[in-house]
């Protein structure tokens, strides 16, 4: 029998078995002790910048534990003097340059800067602060962008770009002068961000933070005018409790209702009843096109970053999302809609705790206002919520938990699991084997869609198909799903698409957790709460059968179309940038826009903007006509895309553009 | 909304050179330093509207287009003039007196440290850690011409024989 000698390396004087480890650091870790680190994220690659896990191995000196493989009979200190001394003063020459004012800082208490600043003994003063003051970026309704808090870790410069595929930030410059920064330093908002906050969920400092719309909460809270709703998501739940330092089984939801009332909130609902809506509204839309093999695979459109990234990086795919709005919306559209939801005669204030940057960024579009007035009011995270309770002084563990209001208070399992990667799609299936088959898999639980990360698939027989669905959550896993359907490498008829590794237990607005652990432990719980009730699937609701009763009558009916469903654009990912091809002196010109976004670029804008350049000089147009290119005119499924005056050629060759020029300028 | 200041043709034929760079390199997102190299030949700096044309063509996010342009100080995010001095301020040459040199520059051409180009864009003046021609110290550029043991005197004489040089040949 072959012996399996286990590989050990020693460590402050102690023998430690490496197993698999990927690096020494996490050996370290692994034996008890938490080496200080900024830029060390396991989900992400290694940068070694911080220089805090320092270590001094026998024989080649002082290391970054994070870059060195453990091997077999490696010696390692951990805390020499020396050791002790270069980290303490690799963190002070950080916190030199760090325009910090703890005082006022919303990351104060989970920043891991003045954590560690803290543990390791750091003195200020030292050295001198040697960058410029630089102004913090308050454009987006979701992130806010502080650089002067920032030590330059590239945590998320590396989250944004490997585990979203989006590269919206980047390091600019170089020496003392670099920056982490969208593209050519423009404001995040006119940037390529998708709001999905994963940044500010890795920032070790308040560098990037989640937008904080408290005071707003605390102003609609108290108008004596308007009925205040509030309503709560399903991730909200599992996470509230380690925010407000609650024993972790406490029923944060109904300490968080009896706290909201306390602060003047006259409707404390759930968000999970609307997506039990969502599941009917979305579930018949896939069954119709799933009979008609209509658009598909069919991808979900709850996560609002998922749909901002659709939007601004992946237009071709749009037609396949499902046309219905998330949950909070969907509930928002109700209460503003339906004439007697409520019960008080004031005009209402909605208010939703997400777990969740980009739900602010979502409650804002146009496509969720009537007349200016947004369906929701404001959003704030699962870390506001905790803020706002502890900003009133409120001892929420001595309050009595109070139940959500009804009807909207009312969900079943399914809508739980919203909170959770493969959670939607679980849903979706129970609803569409209760439709389309004989019901067996109404309370099936669809593990396969929920254990590990990445890509998860399942299959369920039904009405004589095989109908399957897949999973994926990271907005860089979801690219790849796509190419591998572009490619066939994979046929799916479903899928489900969360930005946040996870899901939403994941999301940004979530309370930090540095190490990543509580994110495992928030689904648990959305798995234990979904199994602990008695209705599990989506259409055992009353209240949402109730509102279908009343109002909708039925799925995809005219009303539920208006209420609840929606429509997507292409978005352009740049602000305002285009260049200038033919100039004259004449102002007044005849504009011809061509664009040259990706899409466009795809289809042949290049060579079109080319040819147009040389007719219209040819022609000796210079004079009356100017040639531009953009990068999106918002089309990209009609490419290539040519805006001449007010007029929009689609598909546009030289002869066409030249025969509107030549009617436009006829006109004029 | 940013313009390049050039007739008609100009721009276009830029756009074509673009267009071409990109093609020769195979649109291929490793060559992003070459393609900025040659890009910045063909406007004498980076203008943000090319550097997301390069972006997307290249189907890189531009932030880290952006990110490389400003890494390199060879890269230039303004116009530069159409002669630029590249003055060496490398441990030899500065040793032999660069500075005084790059204060007479400087002064005549009422630049600084943060306005290195004149406002008529005849003259940008920058230094540079090390031009390899230490022997020649101290050295300057112009443009990719090198001159060598400079003196405050020479380099005023040389700034003025350049301008002479423009007026004879813009009318």
């Amino acid at each position: 029998m072959p012996t399996t000698a286990t590989a050990t390396c020693t460590i402050d004087g102690r023998e430690v078995a490496i197993a698999g480890q990927r690096n020494l650091l996490e050996a370290i870790r692994a034996s008890g002790i938490d080496l200080p680190t900024f830029c060390y994220h396991s989900e992400l690659s290694v940068y070694g910048a911080c220089r805090l896990c320092l270590v001094e191995i026998e024989g080649r000196g002082v290391q970054a534990s994070c870059t060195i493989a453990p091997e077999p009979g490696m010696v390692v200190r951990t805390q020499t003097p020396q050791l002790r001394r270069l980290r303490r003063t690799n963190l002070e020459l950080l916190l030199a340059n760090h325009q910090g004012d703890c005082a006022c800082c919303d990351k104060s208490g989970s920043c891991r800067l003045q954590d560690l600043a803290l543990r390791l003994g750091a003195q200020r003063g030292r050295f001198v602060r040697t960058v410029p003051e630089r102004q913090p970026d308050r454009s987006s309704p979701a992130v806010h962008r502080d650089p002067g808090k920032c030590i330059l870790c590239g945590d998320c410069v590396r989250v944004c770009d490997e585990v979203q595929g989006i590269g919206a930030l980047d390091f600019a410059f170089r020496g003392e002068r670099t920056v982490v920064q969208p593209a050519f330093g423009k404001p995040l908002a006119e940037s390529d961000c998708v709001h999905c906050g994963q940044c500010s969920r890795v920032c070790p400092t308040g560098a990037l933070i989640p937008a904080n719309d408290v005071e707003r909460a605390w102003q609609a809270l108290s108008d004596p005018a308007r009925c205040v709703v509030v309503q709560v998501a399903p991730a909200v739940r599992v996470a509230l409790a380690e925010a407000l330092r609650l024993p972790p089984h406490a029923d944060a939801l109904g300490l968080l209702a009896a706290g909201l009332r306390r602060l003047g909130a006259h409707r404390v609902y759930d968000t999970a009843f609307a997506a039990d809506l969502t599941v009917i509204e979305e579930g018949n839309e896939f069954v119709r096109r799933w009979r008609h093999g209509e658009r598909l695979p069919m991808f979900t459109s709850c996560c609002p970053a998922w749909v901002a990234c659709a939007e601004k990086h992946l237009p071709d795919w749009l037609p396949h999302l499902s046309s219905c709005r998330s949950p909070q919306q969907m509930l928002a559209s109700v209460l503003r809609r339906h004439p007697d939801a409520v019960g008080d005669p004031r005009p209402l204030t909605v208010i939703s705790i997400m777990p969740c940057t980009a739900k602010k960024f979502e409650a804002a579009r146009a496509e969720f206002c009537r007349d200016g007035q947004p369906d929701v009011d404001l959003v704030l995270t699962t870390q506001e919520a905790a803020r706002l309770l502890a900003s009133a002084g409120l001892d929420v563990a001595r309050l009595d938990p109070e139940p959500a209001d009804l009807p909207f208070g009312l969900k079943t399992g399914a809508a739980v699991l919203f909170g959770m990667s493969g959670g939607v799609a679980t849903a979706v299936l129970r609803y569409a084997s209760a439709v389309l088959g004989d019901g067996r898999l109404r309370h099936h639980d669809f593990r396969e869609l929920r254990d590990g990360d990445g890509l998860r698939l399942a299959e369920c027989a039904l009405a004589g198909r095989t109908l399957r669905v897949a999973a994926v959550s990271g907005l860089s896993a979801a690219r790849r799903l796509l190419s591998d359907l572009r490619s066939g490498r994979l046929a799916v008829d479903l899928v489900e698409v969360m930005a946040c590794p996870g899901g939403c237990v994941g999301g940004a607005g979530q309370p930090v957790d540095h190490s990543g652990e509580q994110r495992l432990r928030r689904a648990q719980a959305l798995v234990a709460a979904d199994r602990s009730e008695v209705m599990r699937m989506s259409a055992e609701n009353p209240a949402v059968g109730r509102l279908y009763e009343t109002c909708l009558e039925r799925p995809g009916s005219h009303t539920a179309e208006e209420w609840l469903h929606t429509r997507y654009q292409p978005r352009r990912r740049l602000g305002d940038l285009d260049l200038l091809f033919t100039q004259g002196e004449r102002s007044g010109r005849l504009l011809v826009l061509a664009c040259l976004g990706t899409s466009c670029h795809l289809r042949g804008g290049p060579r079109l903007v080319q040819q147009l350049i040389e007719a219209v000089e040819a022609r000796g147009l210079q004079q009356r006509v100017e040639v531009r290119a953009t990068f999106c005119l918002e089309r990209c499924g009609e490419g290539p895309n040519v805006r001449v005056g007010e007029r929009l050629v689609e598909q546009a060759s030289v002869e066409r553009v030249l025969a509107a020029i030549d009617e436009q300028l006829g006109n004029a | 909304m940013s313009t390049c200041c050039a007739p008609p043709s100009t721009a276009a034929r830029r756009f074509a050179r673009v267009t071409e760079i990109l093609a020769r390199h195979r649109h291929d997102p490793a060559a992003l330093v070459p393609i900025l190299q040659e890009v910045q030949e063909v406007y004498r700096y980076l203008p943000e509207e090319v550097m997301a044309y390069i972006a997307t063509d290249l189907g890189l996010p531009p932030a880290r287009v952006f990110g490389v342009a400003t890494f390199y100080a060879h890269f230039a995010l303004a116009p530069k003039g159409r002669f630029v001095i590249k003055l060496c301020d490398g441990t030899a040459c500065h040793v032999k007196e660069s500075q005084p040199i790059l204060d007479a520059l400087r002064q005549r051409l009422g630049l600084s440290e943060r306005k290195t180009t004149t406002d008529d864009q005849l003259f940008t003046v920058e230094t540079v850690s090390c031009l390899g021609a230490c022997g020649l110290a101290p050295v300057m550029l112009v443009n990719d011409d090198v001159h060598g043991q400079m003196t405050p005197q020479s380099a005023l004489q040389l700034v003025e024989s350049l301008i002479a040089k423009h007026a004879k040949e813009t009318p």
